[in-house]
């Protein structure tokens, strides 16, 4: 066969659990780590004569993804059922939308949506190995603490070229409905699960191939991972010269392998039909209007209003912008200190942020409040670079106050004419040919000159006072 | 003593109670002991005794409740194996609500298996037999709740209606049942048949009853979605006059075939005593009836297949084969669930399938869509539509359980009101061949008042006698 | 109407065991009645709006309001097989 250009083509699905204080259709409080099925009632368990209700909260929410996704938001939106069985689904259905969700279309970032959709979440069904009850079969546990909580599911159009791009985009995503408080979106905790579909097609053909779902990837790391790897398998498969088969895989982080998690021989037909129980929402202007008005600021508001209005390199802007929590201590880095500059704050955060690795800001044991003041120290010439870089190693060691360290270390910048003149003219004194050579404007040798004055001051003095001082002493212009 | 309580209607023992003349202790042992001795077979179970303290304007007059309903504590079975013994931790508001006004449980009455069925000879804890002839079906399929009013062991009844199923076993049992505006009851508690046309409403003696019971079930519930709040409070009517009042007649629906001589009778005798007593009596054409039937024999189905998914082995109820979970699934609902209600399943599951669902459900729908909107038309011009309850009087044990199709047609009368969620009361109109035959009454959502009116006055010109089934004899 | 494949299909979605004595009796009854209600095929709806909820309700929502949850024992009661303060089932296959 000759050689084509296959892309990958990526859509994801995700479900965000909404952080309400109850269950989408009961008044069952979430459960996070309770003991099992003591967060359950006659709804959300599915006993006979039960009725959902629909959570008014988890609709707002869902408002609020809507409109942080640009998407065109429903005037009435209905549940249907979707209806099959399995153990973890209580009443042989889940309560999902169908053909009025409560937002169509949008985009965030690059990406457009497709469709966002309220839904209930499964039990939990924990694998008990064989029992003695059941005689000789595999047996598992059914918690229904889980099952019911509200779940927004996130669609977007198969826009997507490559694992980074999808991770990178996931992120932006996480740190939008995150910024929106509208979830914890935790993939460990699975509040934020993830599903890929995946197919690859040649360069330039406006056809799909035929794609296979990756189910539930629990973490960024392995979302890239597998979906990278179900890439390559697909185009594997392609080059042999054999098909894809739809299906839906899983990925074993563990393994790096790929496996069908169903085969396509019983096909779904899950019979959606409205849901008799529960009547059309009519979305009000009063519910748009308290949705607009609890949007926060928006990572891609605050990155532009990050490059326009406090001339933050675009490079910062966005990685600030799209972390929410590091977006939130660069504001409170400038907020501690008026006087500071947005961009050496920025730099100092990033110069943190550096030295954390996967760490957060916000966990580490340096507060905005002693970052934000080690610039000032350093924007105030109270100390030099290289002895701010210093103290910041021991604040992310062991925290603390950065003028404390100073005083306590005596960094504080030996500066002025007063201080520094000496040390200059000993330094020049001691190296008559290299001041011979200066003299006549052969500026190479004035980095030996601020080493020998560094070295006389433990750090603490500023090279460009230094070279400033030596022209001066040298009768340099 | 005995003979006095048992004559009293459900008011008038209110009344009675409220004077001193009756205890609630009296009244309630009373009717504890008829209906522990049961010989209908009505009772699937009967309380020990009333709760200690029960206070509220209904003066503690026990009240039987249809199995369909749950009660905590309390075997709430719906007439199906597979909840066989199935005690639920919590009580249907509509139970709730009656206890509230002072209406303690008496015990939970027989009915077709899940609500499907129009004789209550589906009922895996056997038939329930019609007091007027113990060989002859109650209808169904509250066919327990109306032969335990008919049969004078409990003064008033709750039951549920989807297609007909208060309205036909009152008429068939020679009592009066009401069915409400979607919506008026709440459902919650209310184990689900086709969760779009299910209401609960009242069977009792006359008209009054029914009037008074239903002012203490209607209410907006929080815990359910699709309730509503009655526009005004029900009265206890009083006009025994229809002047001013036009009735309009389905002709060509009841003239059909399968109306029976007897019925035919009746009904044309109800007309009479109406135009007698002022109303003006007319045609009217409800086209798509006959449709309307077809249709709720797709709706229903296909609700009630997703509603009775949750009957799967896991959390509560019967469970067969735990080899793998497919066997446990399967012989479950294989050995718990009846003929009948297997059937609807299939034909539900059938109907909502790709492939059919345009052709089935989605028609189906459409088709309510024109039967509410014919039956409005005829609203327009007039107050009331009315045609007899059941096409027959009660019949043979047996004798329709062949041809399931057959039975559906029974409901081809009360039919049209489900579908466009529009109240309608059964009273008893006269005897054919010794057997209650029923009046439907029926107008737009929220009519209740004026259908209560209309029917009282109706009620009273008619003089119908139920004490033959009701009196004191045993 | 309905053919025995149709019905097993159909049954298999229903999680419905049917057993080989009750496929034939069942296809006829089932085909008995979709003949019946196939009556509404012939009829011209195609600018009939469908009605899947009757009635008007507005304040059909619930307030984010925690109510009380059932005691585990309670929720656990009426089971048919319980572990763990967990509801036991056969393993769903290949999970
Ligand atoms: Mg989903
Ligand atoms: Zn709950």
């Amino acid at each position: 066969m000759t050689e084509v250009d296959l892309e990958p083509v990526i859509g994801l699905e995700i479900h965000v659990q909404l952080r309400t204080a109850t269950k989408m259709f009961c008044g069952c409080a979430l459960g996070f780590g309770e003991p099992p099925n003591t967060r359950t009632c006659p709804v959300c368990l599915g006993l006979p004569g039960a009725l959902p209700v629909a959570n008014a909260e988890a609709i707002h929410y869902g408002l609020m993804i809507g409109m942080a996704l640009e998407s065109t938001l429903a005037s009435v939106s209905t549940f249907h059922r979707k209806n099959y069985f399995y153990p973890d689904l209580p009443k042989g259905y889940q309560i999902s939308q169908f053909d009025l969700p409560l937002c169509s279309g949008g985009r965030l970032g690059e990406v457009n949506i497709h469709r966002v959709h309220l839904e209930e979440d499964a039990a939990k069904l924990n694998h008990a190995g064989a029992s003695g009850r059941i005689e000789g079969a595999d047996s598992s546990i059914v918690d229904f603490n889980r099952g019911g909580t509200p779940l927004a599911e996130i669609v977007t159009e198969p826009e997507l070229r490559s694992a980074e791009q999808a991770g990178e985009w996931l992120r932006l995503l996480r740190t939008t409905l995150r910024t929106l408080g509208v979830s914890d979106v935790n993939m460990e905790e699975g509040s934020l699960r993830c599903d890929a579909n995946i197919s690859l097609r040649p360069v330039g053909s406006e056809q799909l191939g035929t794609k296979t779902e990756l189910k539930n990837m629990n973490s960024f790391r392995f979302i890239e991972r597998g979906i990278r790897a179900e890439v390559e398998r697909q185009r594997a498969l392609i080059e042999a010269g054999e098909s894809v088969t739809q299906e839906t895989l899983h990925f074993d982080p563990k393994s790096e392998s790929i496996t069908s998690l169903r085969s396509k021989e019983e096909a779904h037909d899950y019979r959606y039909f409205p849901e008799p129980d529960l009547p059309p929402i009519v979305i009000t202007e009063a519910m748009l209007e308290r949705a607009k008005a609890a949007l926060p600021e928006l990572p891609q508001a605050r990155e532009q209003r990050y490059i326009e209005h406090l001339s933050l390199s675009p490079e910062s802007a966005r990685l600030f912008a799209w972390r929410a929590e590091l977006a939130e201590y660069f504001d409170s880095v400038c907020a501690s200190a008026e006087s500071l500059k947005p961009q050496i704050a920025a730099n100092w955060v990033t110069e943190l942020q550096g030295r954390l690795g996967d760490q957060e800001a916000e966990d580490s044991k340096v507060s905005p409040a002693a970052l934000s003041q080690l610039a000032s120290l350093v924007e105030a010439s109270t100390i030099t670079q290289g002895s701010a870089k210093q103290i910041l190693d021991e604040l992310v060691a062991n925290g603390g106050e950065p003028s404390e360290i100073v005083a306590a270390q005596g960094l504080e910048a030996v500066g002025g004419a007063d201080e520094l003149a000496p040390i200059v003219a000993a330094a020049l004194e001691a190296n008559p040919e290299l001041t011979a050579r200066l003299r006549e404007g052969d500026m190479k040798p004035i980095g030996v000159i601020i080493g020998e004055v560094m070295k006389e001051t433990r750090g603490r003095a500023d090279g460009k006072e230094v070279t400033a001082l030596v022209r001066e002493q040298l009768g340099l212009s | 003593m005995s003979d006095e309580i048992q004559s009293l209607s459900a008011v008038a023992a209110v009344a009675a109670i409220a004077d001193g003349g009756l205890s609630r202790e009296e009244i309630f042992a009373h009717y504890r002991s008829r209906a522990g001795a049961d010989e209908l077979n009505a009772f699937t179970w009967v309380a020990e005794q009333a709760p200690a303290q029960i206070e509220g304007p209904l003066g503690g007059v026990p009240v039987a409740v249809k199995d369909l309903f749950c009660t905590e504590g309390i075997p709430s079975q719906a007439g199906s194996k597979i909840l066989a013994g199935y005690r639920p931790p919590y009580t249907a508001t509509a139970v709730a609500n009656l206890e509230a006004a002072g209406a303690p449980l008496l015990g939970k009455t027989n009915q077709d298996e899940f609500a499907m069925g129009s004789s209550n000879e589906n009922s895996a804890y056997g038939p329930v037999l019609n007091p007027w002839d113990k060989t002859r079906v109650p209808g169904g399929s509250s066919g327990g709740s109306a032969a335990a009013v008919a049969g004078g062991l409990a003064p008033w009844a709750l039951g549920t209606d989807t297609g007909g199923s208060i309205r036909q076993p009152a008429s068939l049992c020679g009592v009066v049942g009401l069915k409400p505006t979607y919506g008026a009851v709440s459902r919650y508690g209310m184990i689900a048949f086709a969760s779009s046309l299910d209401s609960a409403g009242p069977l009792t003696r006359d008209v009054s009853d029914a009037a008074l019971f239903y002012r203490h079930l209607v209410g907006k519930d929080s815990a359910d979605a699709t309730s509503v709040a009655f526009p005004e409070s029900i009265e206890i009517p009083t006009a025994e006059r229809l002047d001013g009042i036009t009735l309009a007649v389905p002709t060509a629906l009841v003239d059909g075939d399968g109306v029976e001589p007897g019925v035919r009778a009746s009904f044309e005798a109800s007309l009479e005593t109406a135009r007698q007593l002022g109303a003006t009596v007319t045609s009217c054409e409800i086209p798509s009836a006959a449709h309307a039937l077809s249709a709720y024999y797709v709706i229903a189905p296909a609700e009630a297949s997703s509603n009775l998914s949750r009957f799967d082995g896991v959390r509560y109820g019967l469970r067969r084969d735990e080899s793998n979970l497919d066997a446990m699934y399967t012989e479950t609902r294989h050995d718990g669930f009846g003929d009948e209600v297997k059937r609807r399943i299939l034909i539900g599951t059938y109907a909502l399938s790709s492939g059919y669902y345009d052709a089935y459900y989605g028609r189906a729908q459409r088709v309510r869509t024109v039967v509410a909107k014919e039956l409005a038309e005829v609203f327009a011009g007039a107050d009331f539509i009315v045609t007899p309850t059941s096409p027959t009087v009660a019949f043979g044990l047996g004798a329709r359980t062949a041809d399931p199709l057959s039975m559906y047609l029974s409901d081809l009368f009360t039919i049209p009101m489900s579908l466009a969620g529009t109240p309608a009361i059964s009273i008893p109109s006269g005897l054919s061949e010794g057997l209650p035959v029923g009046l439907q009454i029926c107008g737009p959502a929220f009519s209740e008042n004026r259908i209560l009116s209309a029917a009282y006055a109706l009620e009273q010109a008619i003089g119908f006698n139920g004490s033959a089934a009701w009196g004191a004899k045993r | 109407m309905i053919d025995r494949d149709e019905l097993l299909h159909v049954a298999r979605l229903a999680r419905l065991a049917l057993h080989e004595d009750e496929l034939d009796s069942t296809a006829a009854e089932l085909s008995t009645i979709l003949e019946h209600v196939a009556a509404i095929k012939e009829l011209d709806l195609d600018d009939v709006e469908p009605t899947a909820h009757i009635g008007d309700v507005s304040d059909s929502l619930r307030d984010d309001s925690v109510a009380t949850s059932l005691p585990v024992e309670v929720a656990l009661a009426p089971a048919p097989a319980v572990r763990d303060d967990g509801f036991l089932v056969p393993s769903p296959q290949g999970e």
